[in-house]
């Protein structure tokens, strides 16, 4: 398959190849990647966080029809965790968007986490790319369902959206650090229940403590299933994009997103060198045992491992 | 790295028994691939369009309808539309057996009726999917 030229033409199966070849670290993936990245950039990147059970499978499938109504064409990725203990994983969210599969406009790749604990996967920027040089005006990405700290999101997209539902803690929750500070749109689900004026009122007083007054995000009360609020939250994604525009924020957001890119590949290079090669030559096991026997501490045998393949860094 | 099969478990057709494809979508995860469930009420297209979209090495369809002769080949003819003919496709539920040799002969590479265990469909999948 000429992955390539069948990509730039818009074909879903190269996109879907080419995504699993990337996911799989396949250096064929890579190669065409770097050939086409200077063709990415021109998509909306929206990310979908929240907690799970939230309704973000249910919120994304209706702001993707609200879009295919303006006829722009959408891609959908939906992480789901792996197991950790047999890599395996039951990716369930296209159960939420099933009259999306049958629209030739909207493209929808579920991903397993794959043991990467930010609440998307290793692959998952590397997929935006492939979906954006197919020519995607709107990619969602939804996160698994995150607890307090799984913040990966915001550094692969342009604007975060935190699905929020009634009940789930009270004030305290809402003004700890992590997950609640990450979202640009707020959007309360479920707003039908008891209890859902009080959690987006939970939100708006922790956004009162906020120091930047510039952009106040806004909290929508949507009911997802019901598609009610739904324009209304796309209308508040938009403000923000607009905001970002107009206050050159826009780019520094992607210039700061790149730059945590590329330290993260940097990250994973060095990790995938030093423990190859540590674990070829067995050093990690002997360091390992002799840190259990309490012979030798865990700081030093990093030492030690770094001191063994000081040379294989050196390429 | 390993790279983990994915296989696609769909329901196709109008009957609401979703517990066998439940029961095998889990056994799959446990045995380190990546399903990917889409629901009860598929369409063949749908289906297809899914497992393209999702680059999937298996299909797995459970049906306790009665409409497997029309819907499990249909699912075999949209592939081979899509030039998509290397997904292995393999079918369960409540399939008579007078049934299984024309489904085979349409492409349906394998049956699992009741009572088989989710390990020979585990080993099935395993040893079939296409290499790439």
């Amino acid at each position: 398959m000429d992955i390539e030229k069948r990509l730039l033409g818009k074909d879903k199966r190269a996109a879907a190849r080419l995504i699993s070849l990337l996911e799989n670290k396949d250096p064929e993936g890579l190669e065409i990647l770097k050939k086409l990245y200077h063709k990415s950039g021109n998509a909306f990147v929206i990310g979908i966080t929240g907690p799970p059970g939230a309704g973000k499978s249910t919120l994304t499938d209706k702001l993707a029809k609200a879009l295919r109504k303006q006829d722009k064409s959408v891609s959908i990725i939906a992480v789901d965790p792996t197991s950790p203990f047999t890599g395996g994983a039951i990716l369930g969210d296209r159960v939420r968007m099933n009259d999306l599969s049958m629209d030739s406009g909207v493209f929808i790749r579920s991903m397993g986490a794959r043991g990467h604990l930010g609440g998307i996967s290793e692959a998952t920027s590397a997929a935006i790319k492939v979906l954006d040089i197919m020519g995607s005006d709107y990619i969602f990405i939804e996160t698994v369902g995150v607890g307090q700290s799984e913040i990966d999101i915001v550094k692969n997209c342009d604007t975060t959206v935190m699905v929020m539902v009634p009940g789930l803690g009270d004030d305290i929750q809402a003004i700890k650090a992590g997950v609640m500070e990450i979202g640009d749109v707020f959007a309360v689900n479920k707003s039908d229940r008891d209890g859902a004026k009080r959690t987006a009122r939970e939100i708006e007083m922790m956004l009162d403590f906020n120091k930047d007054v510039k952009w106040r995000p806004p909290v929508k009360m949507v009911v997802a299933v019901d598609n009610q609020g739904i324009d209304e939250l796309l209308e508040s994604i938009h403000m923000h994009r607009t905001y970002m525009i107009d206050n050159e924020l826009f780019d520094e957001r992607r210039a700061n997103n790149a730059k945590n890119e590329v330290v993260e590949l940097i990250k994973e290079r060095i990790e995938h060198t030093i423990l190859d090669k540590s674990q070829k030559e067995e050093k990690l096991e002997y360091y390992a045992k002799r840190v259990a026997d309490r012979e030798m501490d865990p700081y030093s045998a990093v030492d030690a491992v770094f001191d063994d393949v000081k040379s294989a860094l050196q390429v | 790295m390993d790279r983990p099969i994915r296989v696609l478990v769909a329901k196709p057709g109008l009957d609401g028994h979703d517990r066998g494809a439940k029961v095998i979508a889990r056994a799959l995860r446990d045995a380190g691939m990546e399903v990917i469930y889409t629901g009860l009420r598929q369409t063949p297209e749908q289906i297809v369009n899914a497992a393209i979209q999702e680059d999937v090495d298996c299909i797995a369809m459970s049906i306790l309808s009665g409409a497997h002769n029309t819907l499990l080949p249909r699912v075999v003819d949209l592939l081979r539309a899509e030039e998509a003919e290397d997904i292995l496709v393999i079918g369960g539920g409540v399939i008579p057996t007078d049934d299984i040799p024309a489904l085979k002969e349409k492409g349906i590479k394998a049956i699992f009726t009741p009572g088989t265990p989710t390990q020979v469909t585990i080993d099935y999948i395993r040893e079939n999917v296409a290499k790439r």
